[in-house]
This record gives structure tokens, sequence and C-alpha cells, in this order.
């Protein structure tokens, strides 16, 4: 017979789960596995929201709208969502309480993040070149299934047990709730920033979406110093977009005339918008050789327009977080730089709320738990 | 008294134009302008049918004025130069691509993209400086400002050559500029007809290995054997095209027809780029996932400026590339069209304008 949650690892934990496609969470007690000799023990003290987990509670992204693609986890995501429990989050911060034999970077005490990944085949050339996060055994931090069916639980929990080798050094001047988010909003933003090359000074950055990866995106943006326009549907969010994040300009993306007067300025654009949105009016605004990189996950396949991509050479790229080096390379940039996300902080009874909220996109402008001082 | 002898010095033309969104062409006499200073005056020899023509013909893009005069694959002789004009002289063997004119300013004019300047001139269906409409190279002979004019290499037999002026840069460009022409890299080319066998041709000799991905399976057996494609995927044979996922660096898309775009995606290894340089009207089906977990790009790409072009047909001549054409005569060009839609042709037709474009027709 198959061993309850509880009773599958030699650890108990307490965490908070969705059961079913409603992505209810309640209280959910679960267990860890053994610290093995790679392996870092952590207990969380703070977790950010990200929208990825409401898409996972509901499971809204349901494996029968995509072909299977070799590798494609999103497959045991999908069959992961019908057993015991979700336990979402893959921005975690806490404290290393225990550390395995052979591990050399971190000490008990340490302050320690873990982001989207848990695990990789380690061997394949995406790994070598330190993009774990391309590797098709590339293992998320929830949702997914180890190689001896147990399944992997996030960090809406009191602790997680950790390879070394996915956990992040927390630096030591970041906030360790406003940095949080950094886990997984900052490196999906930042990854694609420098491969793309948007790092030149000077350069014009437009950001569609003004969320939880948008207004990291700004920060760091002007950090690189680019001149950031947000593009967004919200005439409210100017106010703030320009005088406390920084950014240069505002536009929203449904007012015509706006956009006709923004056509082709812009070098780059990230767009973090996780629904369904027309591209054409994004693609307008690039230059010659501009780059539209989309990183929000939409359910459905968005429209693409061709004539834009053809007679302006322009390009839209994908990207996914960000391997461990550049992750770690990220929370230094942004300790440099004094970036954290702005954030709500919330108790682990209120997540329900929470993400109802996040569906209406009501929060400035990630939400974080304070696992620490919730009961669970 | 300037526009009297302008008027006089200009010349008596002959082409085959449409007249309505039927499409189809007959003859049509009109006039060309006088060779300006900057000009080169060309007998033309032959001219390359592009799909594009087809498009322009039936007004498809809803940008045609009648009547139209296509053609911009267009080879020829010069007869006669302006008296600035530097490049050419008379005799020499010349080509006109897919553009007559640009602003010669802004910064794409100056850094040799004039195929991305906002005000490019098409070589046939548009406004030129004078007010006057464009004709394309269906025609006897063409008057055309010596930037946009390119010469055709000695030891490249005009026919063939004239199809690289178009369907050649269209490829040449994006191989070069998405970095898919380096030696041991795998590009895939989606289409097998006059972009498609030119974008194969080109990247072997850029030491490419290249796949054919095509609807067409009787199109096999002649990619390997004759074009020196490594290897053919048939589309729709789902076992085929999930054993190669994975393999490709780059694919060119010459496809113009509506098509989904995921198995192609599925093809690319990480980083890949999917660049599309057949425009189909209405937008195509992006699925983001598959782009985002391998990081991949789906880009387009038009034509190219005329320094590369003229690049394109020297690199050509250096390694033996020319198109695979029927040569027809004009009065052909009717049956020729509707052959073309159904993409019925090896891989490219070529008007024999030279000896068959006559004013008795």
């Amino acid at each position: 017979m198959a061993k309850s949650p509880e009773e599958e690892h030699p650890h108990k934990a307490l965490g908070w789960a969705a059961r079913d496609s409603s992505g209810v969470l309640s209280p959910f007690p679960f267990s860890r596995r053994e610290n093995g000799d790679d392996d870092v023990t952590i207990k969380i003290l703070y977790c950010g929201v990200c929208h990825s987990d409401l898409h996972s509670c509901k499971n809204e992204w349901g494996v029968s709208r995509y072909p299977l693609v070799p590798g494609n986890f999103m497959e045991s995501e999908s069959l992961a969502l019908n057993a015991p429990g979700c336990v979402a989050t893959h921005e975690i911060v806490g404290v290393v309480t225990k550390v395995g034999k052979a591990v050399m970077k971190f000490k008990v005490d340490d302050k320690v993040g873990v982001g989207v990944m848990i695990s990789s085949c380690k061997k394949c050339d995406c790994c070598k070149q330190d993009l774990e996060n391309y590797c098709p055994q590339m293992m998320l931090t929830y949702n997914s299934i180890n190689h001896d069916g147990t399944k992997n639980y996030g960090g809406y929990s009191d602790m997680i047990v950790v390879d070394q080798h996915y956990v992040l050094r927390f630096p030591d001047n970041m906030p360790l709730d406003a940095g949080a988010p950094l886990l997984c909003a900052g490196i999906t933003v930042y990854s694609p920033m420098m491969y793309y090359g948007m790092t030149e000074a000077g350069k014009h950055l437009g950001v569609a979406g003004l969320g939880g990866l948008g207004h990291v995106a700004v920060k760091i943006g002007k950090a690189m110093g680019l001149k950031v326009t947000v593009i967004s549907t919200s005439p409210k969010k100017e106010s703030e977009a320009i005088n406390s994040l920084g950014a240069d300009s505002f536009l929203v993306s449904t007012d015509p005339a706006k956009l006709k007067a923004a056509t082709g300025t812009m070098d780059f654009i990230i767009d973090t918008v996780s629904a369904v949105h027309p591209l054409l009016p994004l693609l307008s605004l690039l230059k010659l050789n501009g780059k539209l990189i989309t990183v929000g996950l939409p359910e459905k396949p968005l429209e693409l327009p061709i004539f834009p991509l053809v007679l302006g050479r322009r390009l839209v790229g994908g990207s996914d977080i960000g391997g461990i080096k550049e992750t770690q390379e990220m929370l230094d940039f942004c300790a440099k730089h004094n970036i954290t996300a702005d954030i709500e902080l919330i108790k682990m009874d209120q997540i329900n709320t929470a993400m109802e909220r996040l569906a209406r996109s009501d929060v400035r402008y990630r939400f974080v738990i304070d696992v620490g001082n919730s009961k669970l | 008294m300037g526009e009297i002898s302008e008027q006089v010095n200009q010349k008596n033309a002959l082409g085959w134009a449409a007249r309505d969104t039927s499409g189809l062409l007959s003859p049509f006499t009109f006039s060309r302008r006088a060779t300006g200073e900057k000009d080169v005056t060309f007998k033309v020899m032959y001219c390359g049918i592009c799909h594009s023509d087809l498009h322009m013909l039936k007004n498809e893009w809803g940008v045609s004025t009648y009547p139209l005069v296509p053609g911009h694959e267009v080879v020829g002789v010069v007869t006669e130069v302006g008296s600035k004009v530097e490049k050419f002289k008379v005799g020499d063997k010349v080509g006109v691509g897919c553009m007559v004119g640009s602003c010669r300013s802004c910064d794409n004019c100056a850094n040799n993209i004039e195929n991305y300047c906002r005000n490019y001139i098409l070589t046939y269906g548009a406004k030129y400086y004078d007010g006057t409409i464009t004709y394309g190279g269906y025609s006897d002979v063409m008057v055309v400002d010596e930037h946009f004019v390119v010469r055709i290499p000695e030891k490249l037999p005009l026919d063939a050559t004239a199809p690289l002026l178009c369907a050649g840069i269209t490829v040449y460009s994006p191989l070069r500029f998405y970095g898919l022409d380096k030696p041991g890299m795998h590009v895939g080319v989606v289409g097998l007809g006059g972009l498609g066998h030119v974008a194969v041709k080109f990247a072997k000799a850029m030491g490419v290995k290249v796949t054919v991905i095509s609807t067409s399976p009787n199109k096999k057996k002649e990619s390997i054997e004759h074009l020196g494609v490594d290897s053919f995927l048939v589309s729709r044979d789902q076992d085929e095209m999930q054993a190669a996922m994975d393999t490709m660096d780059g694919i060119i898309d010459t496809v113009s027809a509506p098509h989904p775009l995921l198995p192609l995606i599925g093809l690319l290894k990480s980083n890949g780029k999917l660049v599309l340089v057949g425009a189909p009207e209405k937008p195509l089906e992006l699925p983001v996932f598959p782009l985002l977990l391998g990081r991949k790009m789906v880009g387009g790409s038009n034509i190219g400026g005329m320094k590369e072009t003229q690049e394109m047909l020297d690199f050509a001549a250096k390694h033996n590339i020319t198109a695979e054409i029927e040569l027809i005569p004009m009065d052909y060009v009717n049956t020729a069209m509707e052959r073309l839609l159904k993409a019925d042709v090896r891989y490219r037709f070529v008007i024999d304008i030279a000896n068959t474009l006559k004013s008795s027709s």
C-alpha cells in the first residue's frame, strides 16, 4: 500500500496544500527526506507567492493542452496534482539547521534561499554550462516527482531539505522577506536581460505588466542604466511606477494614441504578463532588430502576427528562470544596488485571500508569507 | 521647357500588366523616365517569377494599384548610364531586386540596410520620388538609380541568377544575421520552393548540415540526391518529427501559407532560432511554453540591403550557386501563375524576356 505523505519520509513537516483544482489551500501534514551527505536542511522563514503557484494550485496548465515534448516535466506536474496535495512556492528563504557531511558551501545558521529547481542531471551540456534550468531532467521545487516516485513539496511549509548545489547564499545586507521574491521573479527577469543583451546603458527597455516580475524588472533595468518604460493596462499604476519605482515613462497599452506615439522606440520588451494578451501592440513598439522576450506563462498559445517580425527583423524569444550560478549572481547584483521586491507580508492562514487578490492583480507587488511567525 | 525635353527623352516601354484583381497579365505599353544623371538604363534579359508577384497581382495584401507590372528578380545588360554613374558602364551585366529607392538619409540607409528604411520604394507597385508608379521587370527596359543596381558576376548565367535577386537575398540575409552560417551547425529549411531550394544551397556552401522539412514526400529523393540535403522530414509524419526534436540550431521557414509553429519550435535545440521569411497575412499561433522552456526565439527577416545583395551574388559566384529554373516565354506567364499557385514548379519560373516579349504579342 502506498505510504501517506506523512509516512513517506523520516522527518515530519507541516505545510499548506491545495487538494484539488479549486486551488483552496489548507493545512497539510507531510514529511521530508533524511538530510543526505550533499543536503542542507532549511527552516523556512519566508516564502513569496508567485503567480505560478496560483496556476499550479488550480491546475491551469493541465497537460492536455500541450503535446508531449521529451523531458517535459509539465506532464509529471499535472500527474502530481492528482496525488495528495500541491504544496506550492519556489521563493523560499530561511536559515540552515543541518548540513550533510559533504557540504562545504554552507553551515548551520547561514541565511539561504531556494528557488524554482532542486535537482538536475548535472551531466548534460546544459548543466555543465551552469544552465541547469534548461536541463531536460531538471526537477521543479514543487509538484515534481522524484525517481523513487515520491513527490516534491514546496515552500508553503516549515522546513525543506535540498541538495546544496541548488541552495543560494543570501547576501548579508539583503532583508529576507523582501529578498524572497528575487528567487523566482528576480532571476526570471535578470536572466533574459543578460542573455538578450539588455545591459547596455542608454538602451530603451519596455516592461509589460507591472506585477511581481514587472516591478523587479524596472528596478534591475534602472540599475543597469537603461531607460525604462512600463507598459500596463492599469492607468492608476502610473504615479507609483514613476515616482516610486523610478520608471522613466508609462504607457497605457489600451490607449491607441499613446501606443502610436511610442511606435518603434524600444530596443527590448520584457513581457511579464501571464494572461493571454495581444502581441501586435507590443511588437509595434520595438525598433528594428527589437526583441520581445516573454517570461510569463499564459495557458493558451498567443497570436503572433508575422509581418511586424519580417518587416522589422524583430524577434520574440522566451526565457525560463536562470541557472544556479546566475541566480547567485543576480542576488549579489541586487544586494549591491539595494534592490529588493516591494512586498505585502501576510500570515499563512491568509493565503487563500491572497490568492484571490493575486488573481485580480490586487497586490503591490508580491505577497510574502511570514512562515516563521505563522501558525501552520 | 525642361518638362518637354524630359517627355521627349522618355522611353517607350513594353511590359505585361494585370489590370484588375483577377491578376491576369497581358501586353501593356507605357514609358520609362529619361535616364537621369544617376540612373542606369538596361535592356531586360530575364525576370524571375516570385510568389510575391502572385500575391500582388491579386491584391491579396490590399496594397496593389493597377495596371500592375510585376517583377523584382530582373537581370539585363546596360544600354545607357547617366553622367554621374560611377559603378556601371554600357555592356555590363546587372540586376535589380525588390527595391529601387529609399530615403538615403536615415540610419538604416546609412548602415546599408535600405530594406528597413521606412520609406523604401518597391520595384513595382510603389510611388517613386517623382510621383509616378513603379513598374517592374516583366518588361523590356528598366531605368534604375545606380545605388539599387547590382553587378552580376561574370561566371553566373543570367537566367538562373535572376531568382537570387529576391529569393537569394531573402534567405542569405537571415542565415548571416541570425548566425546560422557556422560550419557544423544544423539548420532546417521549411518549404522546398523558390526560397527553400536556394536556402539549401547557401547553407550547404556555408558548411552547415541541412534538413528539409516539407509536406511533400515526393520531393525527398531530389532534395537529397540533387540539392545535397542531409536529411528530409515529412512534416505530417509525427514519428519523424518526434525523432528530430531538439536537433537544430536554427530553421529558415519559407512557407507563406498559415502553418503550425509548435512542431518547428520542437525541432530546435535550446537557444535555437526559428526565422520566418514567408509572411502569412494572418497571425500564427505561438505556443509560449516551448519557447520559454528552451530559451528559443522566433524572428523575421525581409530581403537584404544593397551591399549585402552584392555580397550574396559574389558568394553565389564563388560557390557556383544559381537557382533551379524553368525558363518560359512571356505568353506562358498566366499558366505559370496557375502552376505557381499549386507549387508546381522546380523551383522558380524565369521569363525569357529578351527573346519572347514582343511588341506583336
